[in-house]
Formats: structure tokens, C-alpha cells, sequence
């Protein structure tokens, strides 16, 4: 007997669930071979709104969460992915990336995360400081997250590009409502389900599918969003700069000035953490 | 005995009544939220909704500074070049309604609404509510919010709960007259319009029905304020008294507060759609219309930390 195919529907994460655009709107994704994939919610700038509104609500417990538990629930998260690393790599295979390419990724975007988890209780021994002042002050500086930050994915890697931007600012509290890339959304997509059974509070992450023409303008204008890190070219960088000025929020191109290269070391780094960081400096007075 | 006489109370005053039809009520308002409002249909709501407000605080750590911060923001809800109307009203306990008056002075618009009768239980002998409530009319109360008798609505005796509200009434004086049913304490649509039939049958013009005390777990439904709307407008057809409804509690969202004025719209037509005669119990609600006023006017969505805090009771 014959069986009925059972095919999934794919639905970007928000929030600790799996939606549906809120205007129903869909579009059709081809595979790299230009055989017909499935049909992805084409998100508009109200799942945006309610993306922001998921993360205001997780951003207090993640951020009050022990730097150490953070650390843990990356590391979680790259167990995740390690477990389903064939998955992973068929789906880049599929969209068109090489078997050993899409394998390198997928191994690239589990060391990543690793590394960041690593750093989740180490990064304030490094950026906070104790200052040495003129006067009978203990004075020192601490990094606060900054609050709700937006992602702009390369279009490739869709999968190692969306977690090189993602993992640095949300170790330190940081929420996220990430676009995934529009050339290839669906990894972004598999990758929800993983951050679904990571143990990283619902909210925390949120991903959409759907056109950067559209969203990048809301990206850039939503006072809510506290800082951007995205991986576009020059034309959507200038229309996030302009439009984060009003709102005065932080803007971060990743490959502005020169290509990333995505499977580097180089482009690991503490710094990234960093640019998520507000700085709190205080001064204690001590007696005489 | 006393069962047996107090079902058939409820039978008779639910055959004056007429039966509430559920599904179709549930049915009804489900297709409220379905309505496009856009642009200036938008603007023009969310500013009525801002005229609307009832802006409450009931805690028991409410202090004077507390309640004048809150008139503050009745008066000038946010920066003048947003152009927002003012607040209805500022709703507060007995105790504190000397302590609004005194910030918000007279001429203001801004009228002040204080809970009174042992809100929100209404678990105190009769003399006892109605002293508070000439209390809070002598310390310069424009409004009264009563909540009813549910012990002795559930007990079948209604005649006592309408006296009790005739009552109220004639200790309120000029000032107007809001009358809280508590529907979540009444569990079913029935109790609701039976509830909302008794308290119409003796408040005067002007006066409003209200939902909830915003003190239990279910509050303002779309589906409680259609019953009640439905009671008012029978009530307005029979008699031509027109008498007002609030809704407290539970409405949080700018977009909650327009699918009400939808339901408000197509039951009770624009007549209604001023603050003489529906007003909404909330206090995160201003927030979150002037968000999206403001949004409106920038074209940016608005982070909720550009508006001013709002009190924290529902």
C-alpha cells in the first residue's frame, strides 16, 4: 500500500512558537535544482511589531538569567544542531551549497556557538573594569545588554551567517528578531525547531521569513530595537543607518568594510559581544 | 424552601428579560476583530478612545502623590504636539478622591470617578455604602462606581439588589451613577442581562452600567460587553432611556479598544461613541493608544519606554 506523502509546513519561530504571517501572505521556494520546496510565511512588518513585543516579554528573565546558565543553554543549543547535523547539511545541500561546504558550515556554526557560549561568563572579566580615580571612590565599570537587538541574515551562508550575528548578542541577555536570509530562509527555519528544544526561553530568538525589501525599513525605524546587526549590502546598510538615526540605536555591518568570511576564526570575537554592551560605570565611595 | 422561591424569582425576572443566545453572541463578536480600520478611521478611534478613558488606580498602596501624578497625566496625556484629547475621567478610592480634586482643580473636563459601596466585595451593611458613597460625593466626586449585591443576585433576591441600587442612587445625588455587575461573578449571559436589566430599571439617564471591578480573574469580554450593550439598547427601544456602559478591565490594547467601539457601533449606533456614554476601566490602555497615536503620526513603531509609566492596577 501506498502512503500519502506528509510534508512539512515550514513556520518561522516567534516567540516560542511556530506562526503563520499575520496577513496569511505566503510565497513559493524552489529548491537550488528549481523544483518546487514548499510555501513560507512572507512576514510583514506587523509579525515584526509582534516579534519586538515576544522579545520586550523574554528580554528581563533572559537578562536576570546567570551569565553561567546562559552559557549553558548555548552550549544546548550547539548539541542541538550537532545532533542534527545531517539534517542540516542535506537541507544546504538541497538549496544548492556543496555536500563538503554545507558540512563545513553546519560543523562552523556548532564551533561558533560553543564559542560563545564559552564566553558567556567570561566576557565582563574582559570589557568590565576596575578604574583607577583621583579621589576616594572605588570606581569601576560593568556592561549591561542593551535590550531588543535586529538581525539582518546574509543571503549566504544563510545557516552560519544567521548564527555568527545571532550568538554574540544574545549571550549577554540580549533579545533577537532576526530576518533570515531571502535567498535560502529554510535552514533558519530548521534551525528554530532546534532553539524550540534548546531550553532558550521562548522570545529570546525570534525569527521571520520574508522579503528584506520590506521589513529592512521597519528594522531600521523601530524605536524599540536597540541596535542592528545585519549583513547587507551597501544600499539596505545606508537605509538602516538613516533610519536608526532617529531612534538613535546602534547599527553594526558585518562585511562593511571588508567580505566577511564566514568561516573564519577572524570573524569570532569577544568585540562582537561588545557592541551589544552598554557600559555602566560607578562610583562607590570608600572611607577614608 | 428558600431555593425553590428563589428559582422561581429567577424564572420570572428571566422571562421578563428574554433568554441570552450564546453561541450567537460568541459568534458575533469573534467577527468584531475582523473589521479594517485603517488611517483616519484609526486616528479618529484611537483619539475617542483616549476621550474615553476612565484612567484608574485601586491598589491599596495608592498615596496622594500617587493619584496626582495620575491626574497630571489625565489632563495632559503626553506632548501637546501629539494632539490628544483628555481622559474622561480619573477613577480612585473614596479616600483619595479629596486628594484629586485638589490636583486637578475644577474646569480641567477631567471628571473624577471614585469606587464606592465596599468596592470591590460589596460585602458591608447597607448604611455603611451608602455613607461612602455621600462621603466621596461631599469630597467632590463627579461619579460613583457601585458594585451590586452578587451574594443576593445569585440568592435570588433581586428585589433586594434593585433597592439597594435605588438606593445608591438617591445617595449620589447629582453626581452620576456607574453600576459594576462583577460578571465574572455572575458565570452565565443570562445572570449578565438579568443583572444589567435590574440595574436599568432604576439609574437615571446619564448614568452607566459597568463589567467588572477589574479585582477578579475575568474581566471586560467582548462577548459580557455585548450582552450588556444589547440590554442597554433593549432597554433605550422600550423606554427611550439612554443609559451608559464601561467595560473595566482586561482591555490592555489600542486594538482591543477599537473592536470594542466596533461592537459599540454596530449595536448602539454613534450615539454612543462619545464619553457620555461609553467609557473604558483601564489604566495601561492610554498607554498603548498614545503608542500607537504616536506611531501613527511618525510612521515608526514606538518603544513603551517613551511613554510615561502607567499605574499598575488593571
Amino acid at each position: 500500500m501506498s502512503r500519502l506523502p506528509v510534508t512539512k509546513t515550514p513556520k518561522p519561530y516567534v516567540g516560542g512558537a511556530f506562526i503563520r504571517s499575520e496577513s496569511g501572505r505566503t510565497y513559493p521556494l524552489a529548491d537550488a535544482a528549481g523544483a518546487f520546496f514548499a510555501h513560507l510565511p512572507q512576514c510583514t512588518r506587523k509579525d515584526l511589531r509582534n516579534a519586538v513585543e515576544a522579545a520586550a516579554k523574554a528580554g528581563p528573565g533572559w537578562a536576570k538569567r546567570t551569565a553561567y546558565n546562559r552559557g549553558q543553554i548555548l552550549y544546548r543549543l550547539a548539541e542541538m544542531l550537532e545532533a542534527r547535523a545531517e539534517e542540516m547539511t542535506a537541507v544546504l545541500v538541497r538549496f544548492g551549497v556543496a555536500r563538503a561546504a554545507a558540512a563545513r558550515e553546519v560543523a562552523a556554526a556548532v564551533d561558533r556557538l560553543v564559542y560563545y557560549a564559552g564566553w558567556a561568563d567570561k566576557y565582563e572579566q574582559v570589557l568590565g573594569n576596575v578604574n583607577p580615580v583621583a579621589s576616594p571612590h572605588f570606581n569601576f565599570t560593568v556592561t549591561e545588554p542593551m535590550g531588543i537587538v535586529g538581525v539582518v541574515a546574509p543571503d549566504a551562508p544563510s545557516l552560519l551567517g544567521l548564527v555568527s550575528l545571532v550568538a554574540p548578542v544574545i549571550v549577554s541577555g540580549n533579545t533577537v528578531v532576526a530576518l533570515a536570509s531571502e535567498a535560502t530562509p529554510y535552514p533558519a527555519v530548521l534551525l528554530g525547531e532546534m532553539l524550540a528544544t534548546s531550553d532558550l526561553p521562548g522570545g529570546v530568538v525570534n525569527l521571520l521569513t520574508g522579503f528584506r525589501r520590506e521589513l529592512v525599513p521597519t528594522f531600521a525605524t523601530h524605536a524599540h530595537l536597540r541596535a542592528l546587526n545585519a549583513a547587507v549590502g551597501p544600499e539596505d546598510a545606508k537605509a538602516l543607518r538613516l533610519g536608526a538615526a532617529d531612534s538613535i540605536k546602534r547599527v553594526r555591518i558585518a562585511g562593511a568594510a571588508k567580505p566577511a568570511d564566514w568561516l573564519s576564526a577572524r570573524e569570532e570575537s569577544v568585540y562582537a559581544i561588545r557592541d551589544f554592551l552598554e557600559f555602566k560605570t560607578t562610583w562607590h565611595p570608600i572611607g577614608a | 424552601m428558600l431555593a425553590k422561591s428563589s428559582s422561581a424569582a429567577l424564572r420570572r425576572l428571566f422571562d421578563a428579560v428574554g433568554p441570552v443566545d450564546a453561541v450567537g453572541i460568541e459568534e458575533r463578536v469573534a467577527k468584531y476583530g475582523t473589521r479594517s480600520i485603517k488611517k483616519n478611521a484609526k486616528l479618529w478611534g484611537l483619539k475617542t478612545a483616549v476621550s474615553m478613558v476612565d484612567l484608574t488606580t485601586l491598589e491599596g498602596k495608592d498615596t496622594p502623590g500617587k493619584v496626582a501624578s495620575l491626574c497630571r497625566k489625565a489632563v495632559q496625556p503626553h506632548d501637546a504636539d501629539l494632539d490628544v484629547p483628555r481622559v474622561a475621567a480619573v477613577c480612585v478610592y473614596p479616600a483619595m478622591v479629596r486628594h484629586a480634586r485638589r490636583a486637578l482643580g475644577t474646569g480641567t473636563g477631567v471628571k473624577i470617578a471614585s469606587v464606592a459601596t465596599a468596592f470591590p466585595s460589596g460585602q458591608a451593611p447597607l448604611e455603611t455604602r451608602l455613607a461612602e458613597v455621600r462621603a466621596a460625593v461631599a469630597d467632590g466626586a463627579d461619579e460613583i462606581d457601585m458594585v451590586i449585591n452578587r451574594g443576593a443576585f445569585l440568592a435570588g433576591e433581586f428585589a433586594a439588589v434593585q433597592d439597594e441600587i435605588a438606593a445608591v442612587v438617591e445617595a449620589c445625588g447629582p453626581a452620576a451613577l456607574k453600576v459594576i455587575l462583577e460578571v465574572s461573578e455572575l458565570e452565565t449571559y443570562d445572570n449578565i442581562r438579568a443583572a444589567s436589566f435590574l440595574a436599568l430599571q432604576v439609574i437615571r439617564p446619564g448614568d452607566f452600567i459597568k463589567t467588572s471591578t477589574g479585582k477578579t480573574s475575568l474581566n471586560a469580554t467582548l462577548g459580557n460587553n455585548q450582552v450588556m450593550i444589547d440590554a442597554i439598547r433593549d432597554h433605550y427601544l422600550d423606554t427611550g432611556i439612554a443609559i451608559g456602559m464601561k467595560p473595566a478591565g482586561g482591555i490592555r490594547t489600542a486594538k482591543q479598544a477599537l473592536t470594542f467601539l466596533v461592537a459599540v457601533k454596530e449595536t448602539l449606533g454613534d450615539a454612543w461613541l462619545t464619553n457620555t456614554r461609553y467609557r473604558f476601566g483601564a489604566s495601561s490602555l492610554l498607554n498603548d493608544l498614545l503608542r500607537q497615536l504616536a506611531k501613527e503620526k511618525s510612521g515608526a513603531y514606538q518603544a513603551p519606554y517613551y511613554f510615561s509609566e502607567a499605574a499598575e492596577s488593571y
